[in-house]
């Protein structure tokens, strides 16, 4: 064991999935997946009320126009937009010849992008939702 | 000297792999990743026009659905969504139920409740946008509350 570490570097890097960015990406690739799932079942649930009547929807509707659900939507956005960019990381990884090799800053990557489109839609959704 | 023959190799009736094995979870797989790409590009653009474009959340009601259904672009548009992130998350739940469910009947249950609710959303959906009407009148004739104002104009 100890001549086996001493040629590996002392700090374990990760692999793939084992440890590190690979697997946390995972997990939260998990976890987002399925709160989006959630979200989705309700989500054309309530907009099947456009079906029933206007005021049915409209009422609905109504009734999620406050900051508690608001931030919810926020969350929501996060989630949605974080699973979709770790999505292409995730194809990268399976399918482009060097995508496993850059697995770790193309996760970076994600990130970096995740904030580009999260700042401008944050100014947007929650001055609305708090702006009244 | 002759040279050696070499008879040739029994093949036909016989399976010489004993791998019964179907592509299903390959195909599950590649479902995942090319779902996956379709789905990046209509939920982002769903979330900007819906969120981004306009009042942004605070313009939703009635009529911007109806607005948005009256063309069929939407419809499209959403009906592929709805298909495609339905089927592309009950998949990813039944993996995840596969892989912490350890008791058969547990995985069992909780996949046939996977099942049931993704064949009740993806009808109802598909039924609501087909049969949206922006319009939709009482018994009397007359316009329901809450009708888009290009209803009346």
């Amino acid at each position: 064991m100890a001549t086996e570490t001493s040629t590996r570097s002392v700090v374990p890097q990760g692999t793939l999935y084992r440890g590190r960015e690979g697997m946390w990406s995972w997990v939260a690739h998990r976890i987002t997946g399925l709160l989006i799932f959630v979200f989705l079942l309700v989500h054309v649930l309530d907009t099947s009320l456009v079906r029933v009547a206007p005021e049915a929807y409209n009422a609905v509707i109504e009734t999620y126009k406050n900051p508690v659900v608001g931030l919810g939507e926020a969350g929501l956005v996060g989630a949605v937009l974080f699973h979709a960019f770790n999505g292409i990381r995730v194809m990268l990884v399976d399918f482009w010849s060097q995508g496993p090799r850059f697995h770790r800053q193309m996760l970076w990557a994600v990130g970096a992008l995740w904030v580009l489109l999260m700042v401008p839609f944050l100014v947007r959704h929650l001055s609305n939702v708090f702006g009244g | 000297m002759a040279a050696p023959s070499l008879e040739a190799p029994r093949s036909t009736p016989y399976r010489r792999s004993t791998s019964r094995r179907s592509n299903y979870e390959m195909y599950s797989w590649l479902f995942m990743r090319l779902s996956g790409a379709v789905l990046v590009v209509l939920v982002i653009g769903h979330l900007f026009v819906n969120l981004m474009v306009g009042d942004g959340i605070s313009g939703l009601d009635f009529g911007f659905v109806a607005g948005k259904w009256a063309s069929p672009f939407w419809q499209v548009w959403d009906l592929a969504m709805l298909w495609l992130a339905m089927i592309h998350g009950s998949n990813g739940v039944r993996t995840i139920i596969n892989d912490y469910a350890q008791r058969d009947m547990t995985r069992i249950v909780l996949k046939t409740l996977v099942l049931v609710a993704l064949v009740f959303t993806v009808v109802l959906g598909t039924l609501v946008i087909f049969t949206f009407e922006p319009c939709p009148v009482g018994p009397d004739g007359a316009f329901l509350e809450g009708v888009p104002s290009f209803c009346t104009s």
